[in-house]
């Protein structure tokens, strides 16, 4: 560990907040030349935001950025990054999908200008791709919207690795091959090695742990926003890496595993299977049940509560739900408020039908109603006729709660609903849901925090849109959660 | 692969296809339409609205849309009647500063986060009460040289398809062939990506704002030197017919998908509605909401073409 001398870029005491979440707490963290870094962690641990301070895309709240020896924190962009060689493959793909192959290359390469740099900047792209991707069938001229997913990634990737007028020291890979076959996959990880062993140097996220444990030398394991554990990549095997995810709510969690189970009585009142999924696990929700879905994000739970909220009161299909249903969105700006409404508004709006009397709503029910709620959860506003935005983000969620709650509906779906709400509130509103449970209620939610588990009757994991691994609350431990979001080998 | 055509080149070709169906119609209708002096006649409206799409295009490119367009257009012609016709360097010295507020617009719209309809539709009266205080009543007159540039005589081939043919090549190659016209279409496929590979997307719309203010100028130019004497509204109905046109040319609202050259077509192919239905005998009352069947016509047609690429 020869201090500073191989160091491409090094971060010390880096911190990044978004609002009350803080995204990363205080990490250092050094890519050298000659050496593959696996980066490693569930959700929100931070991994890709901290990605975005190393490719210059995000500037850090706190700390310094050293490149090549030299103190940068102050200036650091992306220009700086790419004049410096380093590159980054973002893990939503960027792309342009409305140019060509040749054109994406150029966008990442001022220098290819003047006369004929479209067919510089075809050769350049399409050398690339045959020199990592060997038989990919790619041209040029092609649109880069025509073509499937998977070859995007082919492109994005191959473009990361081409050099013009500036060096290339480091490339950044963020999930590179959650859309790449076994093939393909292979051949990246054989170029990664050859191009670290030619001196330069690659970070690699994955949540194939199979990959990383292949193709890194170092590995760096990320938790709440802080590498936990740092070592070469060949004192780690996938248990010990699956440990040292994990975080300690270990002692919560064994305290209140008594658990209820639900499932010997009644029929469930909520049974799906994802699309796709022949075999496996069946999602079912019996009355008075949390079932909760845990995975990695963006693996089919968000479309299977969807799948829910459409099935509801309709016969047949693949999914059956009984009684009505109520949806708590995550992303409250987008799904959730209505900007321009009062707080009680917002809370009305889903029982609007039984405020109605001669099609016009009832004023003082409405009034009632927002009333209610505001005792029953504890909106803390003076008046419930004020905005919603004057509400603190908890206080908004939990009017969206309010909104879920007062309907008649016996089942709630909620879409990872604690995103960016502060301790005291989730504590509030984890009691709410066991109070209305025990009254009946059925509740599906999906979380990607592995704490939030713990409030579950019964566990559901999913992965690539399948479920793969259904836990009774005694046995989801957040390793065999983790385990089961992990696929095995490689 | 199997198909003869692939839906691609199917849907690169409709603008053109297009055109040839409404042209074929008209020789059907009318045989003597079809001949250097008919197509001079037809296509007489047709270079100021050739530029006028192009114009919208640049700011449809960057997902915005221009709705002071037809006004600024006609601003540019009350301007072009009176003080470039007397002053010229006063003429000259307006125009260039109207230029300078379409860059301004662009910047102000990327870095309020604003909606550009909005903007754009707030700026169009404040181009017509500009336009109104400049030649308050209808008058004034097109200086010498634009009259005579826009009445040329070619040879063999009528001068607005010669030039609407230089119009359509010269923003080919501008936004299509050039290096950084590949960095200005990003910017409207995936801005993000834009700018993660270290490029100024507030450079960008000033960029293309200029452009379409350039292009739009241009097109107030023609104008005025066809018609020869100005009024402030003279081309309020260019703000939609340059909108059809790009969407008629193969270009899409969102997403930076645009085609120069189909714009073009697509100008001219609305422009040929006009004598198309006047063949037809249908009054001119009626001739708004023919051309917007056409629209519809060949936009269903677009997504039927669609659909099919997706199905396969």
């Amino acid at each position: 560990m020869a201090d500073g001398g191989g160091d491409i870029i090094r971060l010390d005491g880096v911190e990044k907040h978004f609002g009350a979440v803080t995204a990363v707490a205080g990490v250092d963290v050094a890519c050298r030349s000659g050496e593959a870094l696996g980066l490693v962690g569930h959700n929100g641990a931070g991994k890709s935001t901290l990605m975005q301070i190393l490719a210059g895309t995000l500037a850090p709240d706190r700390g310094t950025i050293t490149l090549a020896g030299r103190d940068v924190s102050a200036g650091y962009s992306v220009a700086e990054a790419q004049k410096y060689g380093v590159r980054c493959v973002f893990q939503e793909l960027s792309l342009c999908p409305n140019l060509t192959v040749a054109e994406n290359a150029r966008v990442l390469h001022p220098s290819l200008r003047g006369i004929g740099w479209r067919g510089r900047a075809g050769r350049l792209i399409i050398s690339k791709l045959d020199e990592i991707f060997a038989g990919h069938d790619i041209a040029a001229g092609d649109i880069v919207g025509d073509l499937t997913i998977a070859r995007r990634q082919m492109v994005e990737i191959a473009r990361a690795f081409t050099v013009t007028d500036t060096p290339l020291r480091l490339v950044i890979l963020d999930e590179p091959t959650s859309s790449l076959d076994s093939v393909v996959t292979g051949q990246l990880l054989d170029h990664v090695r050859r191009f670290v062993s030619g001196g330069g140097s690659v970070v690699i996220i994955s949540h194939l742990l199979g990959e990383i444990l292949s193709s890194a030398s170092r590995i760096a394991v990320m938790r709440d926003g802080k590498v936990v554990a740092e070592r070469p990549a060949g004192e780690f095997d996938r248990n010990s890496l699956v440990a040292a995810m994990g975080s300690v709510v270990k002692a919560a969690h064994s305290a209140d595993k008594s658990g209820r189970d639900m499932r010997t009585s009644a029929s469930p009142r909520v049974r799906a299977r994802p699309a796709g999924q022949a075999g496996g696990d069946e999602l079912l929700a019996y009355p008075g049940e949390v079932v909760g879905l845990a995975g990695l994000a963006g693996h089919g739970q968000t479309a299977a509560l969807l799948k829910l909220f459409r099935a509801a009161g309709k016969s047949g299909g693949e999914a059956q739900v009984d009684g009505d249903v109520a949806f708590v969105a995550g992303d409250r700006q987008t799904d959730g408020i209505f900007p321009l409404w009062s707080i009680a508004q917002n809370i009305s709006i889903g029982s609007i039908r039984a405020l109605a009397r001669m099609t016009l709503i009832d004023a003082d029910a409405e009034r009632e109603m927002a009333r209610n709620w505001q005792e029953r959860i504890a909106i803390r506003t003076p008046d419930m006729d004020n905005n919603i935005f004057t509400l603190s983000g908890g206080n908004q969620q939990k009017a969206l709660f309010a909104r879920a709650l007062a309907t008649n509906a016996r089942t709630v779906l909620m879409d990872d609903p604690m995103r960016g709400v502060d301790i005291g509130t989730k504590q509030e509103v984890y009691g709410i849901i066991r109070d209305e449970a025990a009254k009946g209620r059925t509740f599906v939610w999906y979380t990607t925090e592995i704490d939030e588990l713990v409030h579950a009757d019964h566990v559901y994991v999913f992965r690539d849109g399948h479920i793969v691994a259904g836990f009774p609350r005694a046995e989801a431990t957040e390793e065999n959660i983790l385990h089961a979001s992990f696929r095995e080998g490689s | 692969m199997k198909a003869i055509i692939s839906p691609r080149t199917l849907r690169g070709m409709l603008p053109a296809l297009s055109l040839a169906i409404l042209l074929g119609a008209i020789w059907w209708l009318n045989p003597r339409a079809i001949s250097p002096l008919g197509f001079q006649l037809m296509f007489n409206l047709a270079v100021p609205i050739a530029l006028a799409t192009v114009a919208q295009m640049c700011v449809m490119a960057v997902n915005d849309l221009d709705l002071g367009i037809g006004a600024y257009i006609g601003l540019v012609v009350c301007i072009a009647a009176t003080w470039l016709n007397e002053t010229p360097v006063l003429g000259v010295l307006a125009l260039a500063a109207t230029l300078v507020i379409y860059m301004a617009l662009g910047a102000l719209i990327h870095l309020r986060n604003l909606p550009s309809i909005v903007v754009t539709l707030g700026m169009s009266f404040v181009w017509l009460g500009l336009a109104i205080l400049v030649l308050p009543t209808p008058g004034g007159k097109s200086p010498e040289w634009l009259s005579g540039l826009m009445k040329l005589k070619t040879p063999l081939i009528p001068f607005p398809i010669l030039a609407a043919i230089a119009i359509a090549l010269a923003s080919h190659f501008l936004l299509m062939r050039t290096a950084h016209g590949a960095i200005l279409r990003g910017a409207g496929g995936n801005p993000k990506a834009i700018e993660r590979a270290g490029w100024s997307l507030l450079k960008v719309k000033v960029a293309m704002f200029g452009l379409a203010g350039f292009f739009a100028m241009l097109a107030g130019l023609a104008l005025i030197g066809l018609t020869t004497s100005a009024q402030a509204n003279v081309a309020e109905r260019y703000t939609l017919l340059t909108i059809a046109g790009v969407i008629l040319g193969g270009g899409s609202f969102v997403g930076g998908r645009i085609s120069p050259i189909g714009a073009v077509i697509g100008a001219l192919t609305l422009t040929l509605t006009a004598p198309f239905l006047t063949f037809l005998r249908i009054t001119p009352d009626w001739q708004i909401g023919a051309q917007g069947a056409i629209l519809i016509i060949v936009l269903a047609f677009r997504a039927f073409i669609d659909r099919a690429e997706a199905r396969r």
